[in-house]
This record gives C-alpha cells, structure tokens and sequence, in this order.
C-alpha cells in the first residue's frame, strides 16, 4: 500500500520536495552562520590574508569544476526521471557520484599536503574555520553520494523516480554552499 | 503526472548552456583576481560567486517553478543570517568603542612539570 501522506494540498507540491526545502532552510542557517562569522573575522585580520595565501587556488578550481559538472549530470538525472527513463537517470546518479568520489578524493590529498606542510586545524583560527568550514562541507558531500546511490538503485529498477529531483535539489545546494567557499577559503588572498 | 510535475516538464532549459556558462564564470572568477587590483577581485570572486548560485539555483533547482512561500522560506533563513552578521559583528570586528576596550589575547601559559 502507498503511503498516503504523499501531497499536501495546502502545501501545492509533493511532501517530499517540500521536506527537503525544509532542509536546505535549515542548512542555510548553518552554512550562513559559519561563513558570516568567516568573513566579519576575515575583514577584521588583515594577518588571515597571509594564511589564506598558502592555501591551493587550482585544487579549488578544479574541485570547482568537479561539483558544477555533477550538477549538470544531477539535473540531467532529473530530467531523464521525468520521461520515465528510470535506467538513464541511475547511470547519470551514478556519474554524479563519481564526481563526488573525485572531489573527496582531490580534497583528501589536499588536506595531507596542508597538513605536512604544518597548517591543521590547531594552527590558527583561519585554519580552524578552513578545516571546519570545509571539512562539514565534505561530510555534506560524502552524505549526499550515500544518499544518491540508494535512489539510483531504485531508479534503476523504476521505483520512486520522483526522489531524483529530491536528491538533485539537495545536491545542487552542497554545489552552491562551495561556490561561495571557493572564493573565500581560496581567492580572498 | 502530477501538476507540479508537468509544469517542470514543460520548461525547457539547455542544461549543458547553463553549464558552459558557469565554466565560463568559473574561469573568470580565478583569473581576474590575479590582476592585483581590489575591487576587480571583489567582482570577478565573489560578484560571479552570486550570480552562479543564482545560476544554479534558478535553473538546476528549478526554484523560479516553485510555489512563492518556498523562496520565502529560504528567503526567511538569508534575513536570519543577516541578523546574526549585524548583531555579533560590532564585538568581533571593533576592539574599541565608548567606555570600552577589547582586552588583549591571554596567551596560554607554559605547561607545568
């Protein structure tokens, strides 16, 4: 039997979509509150430019570069999903997933570099927003491909195709989190 | 198909455009701060940084096809993070202000054998 709590009228859109809007609202706060105390603190130590300075501009380009593709396959799973075509939208889930293996990994070598070279988390307190602010982005990824492989799975078999969009919504937004994480862990030298 | 449904599928958008034009301003974004000047940099970093999240948003999300009370949800949660900006900022950012001043950092001391 189907669950039967599926849509709102009220709400004019399925329970799902609208829960996951709830999420994002919720991960606006925690996003907005770390990178809002990163930037007054920014504006207030001339001294965080130096430190910002060692940190890789290229890794973050290319991670860049990584998250906005797996945006393009995400929504291109969506788009699949809504023609009915439930195996194309898995194989492009499964693309997007690669692109978040890549970014971890590309994230992974990143941080032993800056570790080896003596920057941690206890180093200062703009390494300490760097390793805080990424690092809980990275467990957004990390999180959001888990998620992504389960919806594949069945979409694959053509259930719930209806939870491709939901996933790529909740993607795109870790996508836009990093876009603003990329100009000021990275560019503001 | 549900009504929410078929109005998505109705608007169609050239996602692989969409991307070309964010690699685009991706390429920008890296490129102009190099030039050395600030307001360049302020631009081309973080001008392009908002306007690829609205990119993102309005055409991967599909935000501009949801009903109005969900941009005002998120809305909502920007004017909350606005609020706590203007509300811790003065402390974190001034060390000085009427009748007060922010004490110096108290270094750790040395650890006792």
């Amino acid at each position: 039997m189907r669950p039967i709590a599926t849509t709102r009228s009220a709400a004019g859109i399925p329970t799902g979509l609208l829960a996951v809007w709830w999420v994002l609202a919720s991960e606006i706060v925690i996003f907005g509150g770390l990178l809002g105390s990163y930037i007054m603190y920014r504006l207030a130590h001339d001294a965080w430019a130096e430190q910002a300075a060692a940190t890789n501009v290229w890794i973050g380009a290319f991670n860049t570069f990584v998250l906005l593709t797996s945006s393009l396959t995400a929504v291109l799973a969506h788009q699949a999903a809504e023609r009915g075509d439930g195996k194309l939208a898995a194989k492009r889930l499964y693309y997007t997933c690669i692109g978040a293996a890549t970014f971890i990994v590309v994230k992974a070598f990143e941080w032993t570099t800056e570790i080896q070279h003596g920057f941690t988390i206890t180093s200062n307190t703009f390494w300490s927003f760097y390793y805080t602010a990424a690092g809980l982005h990275a467990l957004h990824v990390i999180a959001g491909a888990i998620l992504m492989l389960f919806v594949a799975a069945d979409a694959k078999k053509g259930r719930e195709l209806h939870r491709v969009e939901l996933i790529g919504i909740y993607w795109h937004f870790v996508d836009i989190v990093w876009i603003f994480l990329f100009p000021l862990l990275y560019i503001a030298k | 198909m549900s009504e929410h449904a078929a109005h998505a599928e109705g608007h169609h958008v050239n996602y692989v455009r969409i991307w070309q034009i964010l690699l685009v301003l991706l390429v920008i974004s890296v490129l102009g701060p190099m030039i050395g000047i600030k307001i360049v940099t302020l631009i081309t970093a973080f001008g392009i940084a908002v306007v690829k999240a609205y990119l993102v948003a309005k055409n991967f999300m599909h935000l501009n096809l949801q009903p109005r009370y969900v941009v005002y949800i998120l809305g909502t949660t920007l004017v909350f993070m606005l609020l706590f900006y203007a509300g811790t900022a003065p402390d974190v950012m001034k060390h000085s202000g009427d009748n007060w001043v922010k004490p110096d950092v108290v270094q750790p001391s040395a650890p006792h054998h």
